[in-house]
């Protein structure tokens, strides 16, 4: 009996390794080949680097023009995520307080987008008519749009959790619904904030889909959608597409590290009991 | 007191910023299908069923399109599924570095598409690829493969690298419901003696459903919506073999036949508004039994 649990044990080991490692590899790979020379790495295999060439980096940056597109992704990360965040808080707050009938009915029609594909071709009709067309601020209102479904599902079921006794003390004193909302209840929200926030920027950074469509001018093009640039620029150069890959990576590798906790509580969140 | 303080106005940044964006392109969508909308035409004309006409023909691409985002879907739903749950099950046992592989596993997911894309190309690469080294270097030579050039497996591949980067999730997700659960139930079954498979059955599935329909939806969701990983890999290609419905659309909309493509995304936008209608009320009724 203890020699089978013993060999269970072992089994669990062995198999949830070979899938880590499964996992873990390619990204290793991409990492130490990006400090390889060009004809070594050109096999793209798990070899160390004879020497270790950090200036590929700065060669990419530099060729990749990526200082631009960084500037890009870093304003619609943060402007999508600074829209997504003060519309669904409201929207959310006021959803979950009044359960009129008209406000279930907003909510249903407003988490029904979480299954809503996107049609790009017409939006471009949208995108004319409002002038958004090939234009940056075009670019987040479109990011903010798409996030706002989740967001405003996750908000909902999180704002059910916070006490409405304190919304009536700032009645009593007289306060405005505006200056109530973002004096009292706006700091109650924290912990969700900080999870939609890791996570709209996690998405928006990743995102390149609205670019590829609506996004004629590659000076105004992402990060994430560049390095597919860079790719066909440089084929037979698989030292400065991983580095390329490393530095588009990068923010969002970090912002996953230092903000794990949060991110797998929000997602969690929305779609655990209990 | 609740009119003031919950006033409607702050339902209208979120309500307006969706609709305009979300709804109103699927809405006017639909009634493009119905015109010649081109990148060379003047005036859109009405033209009935045309565009459906070609879209559904025998001669035309579309319906393997079609047919190739419904197997995706079947089949990555459910190995994601099975294996985030076996991962889940395995990891919820107090294994040594739990976190560790937690969070390598979980890693994929959070690398853009393109990247992972790119990432693959260069594995799958039939000449200096790591995956057919690895093969010939371990003696298994005859396994090599043109991964995504082969028209027989390039969709396998595609599948493949989708699951990779999508198990970490639901494993995540899996591995909260199953913390969750109490454990008083485990130690009834413990002295009823139930055996692992009893206990899997009778008390873990049953008691993780809602975790796993909620996954099971935003992954159908995601699978019909399909197109990233798809593009970054193969483009649809070789010859069309690993098209799926947005990477059509996609190419309808670079050709500038844009009635087409609204027609192919307008196909979706119904079949997600009437699947959707069922199922985002069966999501808010758990988040409503929760409270």
């Amino acid at each position: 009996m203890k020699r089978r649990k013993f060999i269970n044990q072992l089994l669990k080991n062995v198999v949830i390794w070979i899938i880590s490692l499964i996992m873990f590899v390619p990204i290793v790979l991409v990492l130490i080949n990006s400090f390889k020379e060009r004809y070594e790495a050109s096999s793209m295999s798990l070899q160390l680097p004879k020497l270790w060439h950090a200036d590929n980096y700065g060669v990419v940056i530099d060729q990749g023009k990526l200082l631009q597109s960084f500037l890009n992704s870093a304003t619609y990360s943060i402007v999508s995520v600074f829209i997504v965040i003060i519309v669904t808080t409201m929207a959310a707050f006021v959803l979950s307080r009044r359960r009129t009938k008209f406000c279930k009915a907003i909510y249903f029609y407003v988490t029904l987008g979480i299954a809503l594909p996107m049609n790009y071709v017409s939006l471009m009709k949208v995108m004319q008519f409002t002038y958004l067309n090939n234009t940056q601020f075009g670019i987040c209102l479109l990011y903010a749009a798409m996030q706002i479904p989740f967001t405003v599902f996750l908000m909902y079921g999180f704002i059910g959790t916070v006490p409405r006794e304190l919304d009536e003390a700032g009645v009593i004193d007289g306060c405005t619904p505006l200056r109530l909302f973002f004096s009292v209840v706006f700091p109650l929200l924290k912990p969700i904030i900080v999870t939609t926030i890791l996570l709209t920027f996690m998405n928006t950074w990743n995102e390149f889909v609205t670019p590829l469509y609506y996004l004629s001018d590659s000076k105004l093009w992402p990060m994430a959608l560049a390095v597919y640039n860079f790719f066909g620029q440089f084929q037979m150069s698989w030292n400065l597409v991983s580095a390329d890959i490393v530095l588009t990576s990068l923010p969002v590798i970090l912002v996953y590290l230092l903000g794990q906790k949060y991110i797998i509580a929000g997602m969690t969140s929305g779609a655990v009991k209990g | 007191m609740s009119k003031r303080t919950y006033p409607h106005y702050f339902l209208i940044g979120a309500i307006l910023l969706y609709t305009v964006f979300i709804v109103i392109p699927g809405i006017i969508g639909i009634f493009y299908s119905f015109t010649d909308w081109s990148s060379t035409s003047t005036v859109v004309n009405f033209v009935g069923l045309d565009n459906f006409k070609t879209i559904f023909s025998a001669e035309e691409n579309y319906s393997a399109a079609i047919k190739n985002t419904l197997v995706f879907t079947l089949v990555t739903v459910i190995a994601k599924t099975v294996l985030g749950l076996l991962l889940a099950l395995v990891l919820a046992e107090g294994i040594k570095g739990k976190n560790i592989h937690r969070a390598i596993i979980y890693m994929p997911a959070i690398l853009s598409m393109l990247v992972t894309g790119l990432i693959f190309k260069s594995i799958f690469n039939p000449a200096t690829g790591l995956l057919n080294s690895f093969l010939q270097a371990s003696g298994l030579g005859s396994m090599q493969q043109q991964w995504l050039t082969n028209p027989k497996i390039a969709f396998s591949s595609v599948m493949f690298v989708d699951i990779w980067r999508g198990v970490g999730y639901i494993m995540t997700i899996l591995l909260a419901g199953l913390q969750s659960i109490d454990k008083s139930y485990y130690e009834a079954a413990d002295i009823d003696g139930a055996s692992w498979w009893e206990r899997l059955k009778s008390i873990t599935i049953p008691l993780l459903m809602p975790s796993i329909t909620v996954t099971t939806v935003l992954n159908l969701f995601y699978g019909l919506k399909v197109f990233d990983i798809v593009y970054a890999l193969t483009n649809g290609g070789p010859g069309h073999t690993t098209e799926v419905l947005y990477t059509e659309v996609f190419h309808e909309f670079a050709l500038g036949r844009y009635s087409v493509g609204t027609a192919l995304s307008s196909v979706l936008f119904v079949i997600m508004v009437i699947g959707g209608f069922f199922v985002i009320r069966l999501l808010n009724r758990e988040d409503v039994n929760e409270q």
